[in-house]
């Protein structure tokens, strides 16, 4: 049995992880209520983004000249998987669930004989992958310097992906991240941003607009600005999670320190009154002794 | 005088949701000025200054590129960056112009590059003219 100094140690080693825990997940609490306040105010413009793009794309979907980035590349042989997941571990199934689901989407592309290539964003999403796929694997894009996720670092990311588009590594590009539900419940996500789906049901626009310039040229800046908007979306979606994941997976951790601390402080008693009566029974037989 | 609703959003936030009675805004094929029950129209924004007149007040911002959409409901202006002119000092400028240029250095093909050219050009139009702060 465990000596009374080895169990006082323990219990205070315990403590102190809960103190650990406790701390990160008021950290994380804090770090949500931004991160949810950034998300949210980020949702006017691609909503707003959404309208006038569905307007515009209504009527040149069809079109033989339509950009390419609407109308695809003809082909759907190669696949760009770009996974965003957090920098930082200790956040629960976070980037797990969000780098499985890549895998499944990979693994089912791979079948059909399809070419994929995987982006990581984030270091956990591309530690996760990189042992089944490490030759598809292309370099992390690390946010690990980024406090508050801006919209220029979605816009260096689209970059990056429009620049391959164009030189042809890819057909198909499909975005996962980790949609913010409630602090208890993300939803791992997929989504095709290239070529750009369109909101579905949207009516056409009562009205035909004017364009200036004309409505190709708008629709080939519109397009790659949607598709940065979509990456920063994400991004946000993710910060949201990542936070609400951590602060869950920290709570549980200080609950269960917690029962840790009350077991072993029971034993710790336990262990003392034995050993105060094994003394006492010592005493007592040997003054009877005498 | 007739209002409409006017919304100004860049990719982080809302900026402005009000009802205005006028908005300049700077397109890419020229200034033009918003009134009540325009016909609907999309267009792309240069660099520039957006001012919006609401009965005797006046405030302006500065937008670097993004869309202009006018339609039944008012005009809706998605801005790529957005800042209150009165924030515009020289520092933000250079920063403007910096980015500009990091854009030049990134262009591939001439379309993009002479886009960027011009962005920077229009981006020192507005150094030279020295932003009116109302």
């Amino acid at each position: 049995m465990a000596s009374l100094k080895d169990l006082r140690n323990r219990i205070a080693s315990v403590k102190a992880t809960q103190k650990i825990t406790k701390a990160m997940q008021m950290v994380a609490a804090a770090k949500l209520r931004r991160a949810q306040i950034a998300a949210e105010a980020a949702r006017p413009y691609a909503e707003r983004m959404d309208r006038v793009l569905a307007n515009l794309a209504a009527g040149m979907i069809d079109a033989p000249d339509a950009p390419r980035l609407l109308r695809g590349t003809g082909s759907d042989k190669k696949h760009l998987l770009i996974v965003a997941t957090a920098e930082r571990g200790l956040a629960g199934a976070f980037s797990s669930s969000i780098a499985r689901l890549a895998r499944q989407h990979a693994d089912r592309l791979i079948a059909e004989g399809k070419d994929v290539t995987i982006l990581p964003v984030g270091r956990k999403g591309a530690d996760a992958l990189r042992r089944q796929f490490a030759s598809r694997l292309q370099p992390t894009v690390d946010l690990r310097e980024v406090k508050q996720i801006g919209f220029v670092n979605a816009q260096s990311i689209a970059q990056a992906v429009l620049d391959k588009y164009e030189a042809g590594e890819f057909d198909v590009a499909t975005l996962f991240f980790s949609r913010f539900k409630s602090v208890i419940s993300q939803i791992p996500t997929a989504q095709q941003i290239i070529p750009a789906q369109l909101p579905e049901g949207t009516p056409a626009p009562a009205v035909p607009y004017e364009f200036e310039p004309d409505e190709a040229e708008i629709l080939a800046e519109l397009l790659p600005k949607n598709v940065a908007i979509q990456i920063f979306r994400a991004l946000l979606e993710n910060a949201a999670s990542e936070q609400g994941a951590r602060m869950s997976a920290m709570d549980n951790a200080t609950r269960n320190a917690g029962d840790m601390i009350k077991k072993l402080t029971m034993n710790y008693n336990r262990t003392r009154q034995a050993q105060i009566t094994k003394e006492l029974i010592e005493i007592i037989s040997g003054a009877e002794a005498l | 005088m007739a209002s409409f609703a006017f919304e100004l959003v860049s990719p982080e936030r809302l900026l402005i949701s009000e009802q205005a009675d006028e908005v300049t805004v700077p397109g890419v094929e020229g200034e033009f000025t918003v009134l009540a029950n325009h016909a609907p129209f999309i267009t792309v924004l240069r660099p520039g200054v957006v001012t919006i007149k609401t009965g005797s007040s006046v405030q302006s911002f500065y937008v670097r590129g993004g869309f202009a959409e006018v339609n039944a409901d008012g005009l809706t202006i998605l801005a790529d960056f957005a800042l209150p002119a009165a924030e515009l000092d020289s520092e933000a400028l250079a920063r403007e112009i910096a980015v500009a240029e990091a854009a030049l250095g990134h262009a591939t093909s001439d379309e993009t590059r002479a886009k960027a050219a011009q962005n920077i050009a229009w981006i020192k139009d507005i150094r030279a003219a020295g932003v009116t702060v109302h």
